[in-house]
């Protein structure tokens, strides 16, 4: 059986709503995963030891386990305990939760960079350490931070491929469907790589402007 | 829990199986991607910089489903093991291929000035000033890749390998204790990455000394 | 004008476990003072401008900002919310600045007084004009940190304290960064402030500077005050012997 690219083109606007849908997932997951590495990042370094440690009990395990396992265990675990999540839902908590735990450690690191005399500036002005922390330093710690979380958005991207094991119907479950249809999963599967290769060009673009737009305004 | 752990043990030791043939093959994969992307052949350079871009620029799930579902159309029929070891290998050599390479062009270059006035011919100075460096610089950026492998192994339960994340997501899905089920494979994970860890450390000192 | 002080330090002490960086040291400046802080490196000067605010608390003694001590034993959140409001009222000035890389000039300098007095953007807006008018900076309020010179760099910073309109200035080596041709646009700076009567406590190596603008000035060494009076005694016939040591040495680096 050789091999027919003629076949993609009828399920072109199919694919597309998947490729949407890969894009709505990866922006909503990477929001998540900026926002929750932020918190996570401010909990790790100033929370209350009570509250820090089930942190970093949470963190090592999200760290340590695959993505895919807690996908399962955010979809098929919580039905078991009652809690029903769409399944886009969980995919977004998912891919938020795990970058967001990755993004805290850069954070986290970005934190500690900021100069000491900027905290000394802030409060020797009357600032509280909340304040300081809100308009002096995380600032500038997501300053320093962008491009690596910017790579981390880049492999969330390619990792949201995994919530169509979860029954979303992004990119890859899209391509799934055609290829039910037409028995033809080499010339879907390489359209579809062709499509996130087109997103990731086009992410990596944006994330190269914001980095320059930072560089200026510095 | 008593009762499936035998399982968990069993699906285990094919993550570990996964992830050492895989691990083996992405070296290979990543110091052949590494020498094409340093030829002087522009061909080769080519050749080098489209494997990582594309590899890197599209999901790891799709590539083993390209290669498992896709490949018999291509003449290529592979059980879902090996085509799970071959797509996790050939993806992670791409990742390795930037670090073997960061690791070489991040050896000063006074060095091989040096070895070059010294007489050594280029090969020579590659072989014997700047790749003993290097590699002592990417021990432990290559531990960063291998800790992304064994997690990454995990992906190859959606072509149905019985290793531990379908394992465990069997068991999520049918018991009522989903968090056990998932701490006693994540406890199995980490075991792995860290086991793993203290090897690259080990291997880490001993390139240290020298 | 009433003779009680504006920063009245009483005993002041600090020690890093046995090693004391300041030893019994009283120190009162009143309204509209100008009071100059010299003496060799850890000398511990720096150490109390620093206590003044409470950047670096003492291990015994008092600093009180008119009635109000400003290192009052509190509960933590109630400490926190008490020294912020002390510290509006105390300007300080740093040797590496300290100004917000990722603000311009005008954030820089409105940040505090939008998030502390209420004011609206406008008026913290007017507020920045004013701030570098007086600091002759007016054409750079859109710049970054990074796109200032040192002197300019410091010139922002001690607008940014003004506009808190603090009732004493602390000066903590304001110049000590600077290359030496942009010492003077600061030094200019700062004698401005001192015809208008801002009550100062400066921390400096310019003994020039000291003779020209200050009313008092404090001799320094290991963490105690060794000699203190008006610039003219001080400079032209000290009393103490490590005092004449200090300025023969500092004063030929100048002249």
């Amino acid at each position: 059986m050789g091999l027919d690219f003629t076949v993609v083109p009828p399920f072109a606007g199919a694919l597309l709503t998947g490729a949407l849908w890969t894009i709505a997932i990866t922006v909503s997951g990477a929001v998540l995963s900026f926002f929750g590495g932020i918190v996570f990042a401010v909990i790790a370094l100033y929370a209350p030891l009570v509250v820090r440690l089930p942190f970093r009990l949470f963190a090592w395990l999200f760290m340590g386990t695959p993505l895919l396992l807690q996908l399962f265990l955010i979809y098929f675990g919580l039905i078991q305990i009652g809690v029903d999540l769409p399944a886009f839902v969980a995919g977004v908590i998912g891919l938020g939760l795990h970058f967001a735990v990755y993004n805290s450690d850069i954070i986290q690191a970005g934190i500690r960079a900021v100069d000491i005399g900027q905290y000394e500036g802030a409060r020797t002005l009357g600032l509280s350490r909340l304040q300081t922390l809100r308009k002096v330093v995380v600032p500038q710690a997501i300053r320093s931070v962008v491009p690596p979380i910017g790579n981390n958005m880049i492999a969330l991207l390619k990792d949201s491929a995994l919530v169509s094991v979860i029954g979303v119907a992004e990119l890859t479950l899209s391509s799934q469907m055609a290829i039910s249809r037409t028995f033809r999963p080499f010339e879907f599967y390489v359209a579809a790589a062709a499509c996130y290769y087109v997103i990731n060009l086009g992410l990596e673009a944006g994330l190269r402007r914001i980095e320059r737009r930072i560089q200026i305004a510095r | 829990m008593i009762r499936v752990f035998p399982f968990f043990l069993e699906a285990a030791w094919v993550t570990i199986q996964l992830a050492v043939l895989s691990g083996a093959m992405g070296l290979a994969c990543g110091a052949l991607g590494a020498a094409a992307r340093l030829s002087r052949s522009p061909a080769l350079r080519f050749a080098g910089a489209a494997y990582v871009s594309v590899i890197r620029g599209t999901p790891a799930l799709i590539q083993v489903f390209i290669l498992y579902f896709g490949g018999p159309q291509v003449g290529i029929q592979l059980d879902a093991f090996e085509a799970g070891v071959l797509a996790l290998g050939f993806n992670i050599g791409a990742y390795m291929t930037e670090t073997m390479r960061g690791a070489i062009i991040s050896v000063d270059r006074g060095q091989t000035e040096a070895a070059r006035t010294l007489g050594l011919s280029r090969f020579e100075t590659f072989r014997s000033v700047t790749l003993p460096q290097a590699l002592r610089l990417m021990i432990r950026p290559l531990g960063v890749n291998i800790n992304a492998l064994i997690k990454g192994t995990a992906l190859v339960a959606a072509i149905s390998v019985v290793e531990l994340t379908y394992t465990a997501q069997r068991y999520i899905g049918s018991t009522y204790k989903p968090f056990e089920m998932f701490l006693l494979a994540g406890v199995l994970y980490m075991a792995i990455i860290y086991v793993t860890g203290l090897g690259v450390n080990w291997l880490d000192r001993r390139a240290a000394l020298r | 004008m009433t003779d009680r002080p504006i920063i009245d330090i009483r005993h002041a002490a600090k020690s890093y476990g046995t090693l004391e960086v300041l030893k019994d040291i009283s120190l009162q400046v009143k309204k509209g003072q100008i009071v100059a802080i010299i003496g060799p490196s850890g000398s511990g000067k720096s150490t109390l401008l620093r206590a003044i605010n409470d950047l670096d608390p003492l291990t015994s003694g008092e600093v009180w900002l008119e009635d109000a001590q400003v290192n009052k034993k509190l509960p933590t959140r109630q400490y926190e919310a008490h020294i912020n409001s002390v510290r509006q009222n105390i300007g300080m000035v740093f040797q590496h600045f300290n100004l917000f890389p990722h603000l311009n000039v005008r954030d820089n300098i409105t940040l505090a007084p939008k998030m502390l007095k209420g004011i609206s953007k406008a008026e913290a807006d007017q507020l920045a004009v004013e701030q570098l008018n007086k600091v002759g900076l007016l054409d750079r309020i859109d710049y970054y940190p990074s796109q200032l010179s040192g002197g300019q760099k410091q010139r922002v910073a001690i607008a940014r304290a003004l506009a808190m309109k603090p009732k004493v200035m602390l000066f903590d080596e304001a110049t000590s960064a600077l290359d030496p041709e942009l010492v003077e646009e600061v030094n200019l700076v700062m004698k401005q402030l001192a015809e208008e009567h801002m009550t100062m406590i400066i921390v400096t190596h310019e003994m020039g500077f000291a003779q020209d603008v200050c009313d008092r000035v404090l001799f320094m060494d290991q963490g105690v005050v060794v000699e203190e009076g008006p610039p003219e005694v001080i400079f032209k016939t000290p009393a103490n012997e490590r005092t004449k040591n200090f300025l023969r040495k500092h004063l030929k680096g100048q002249n």
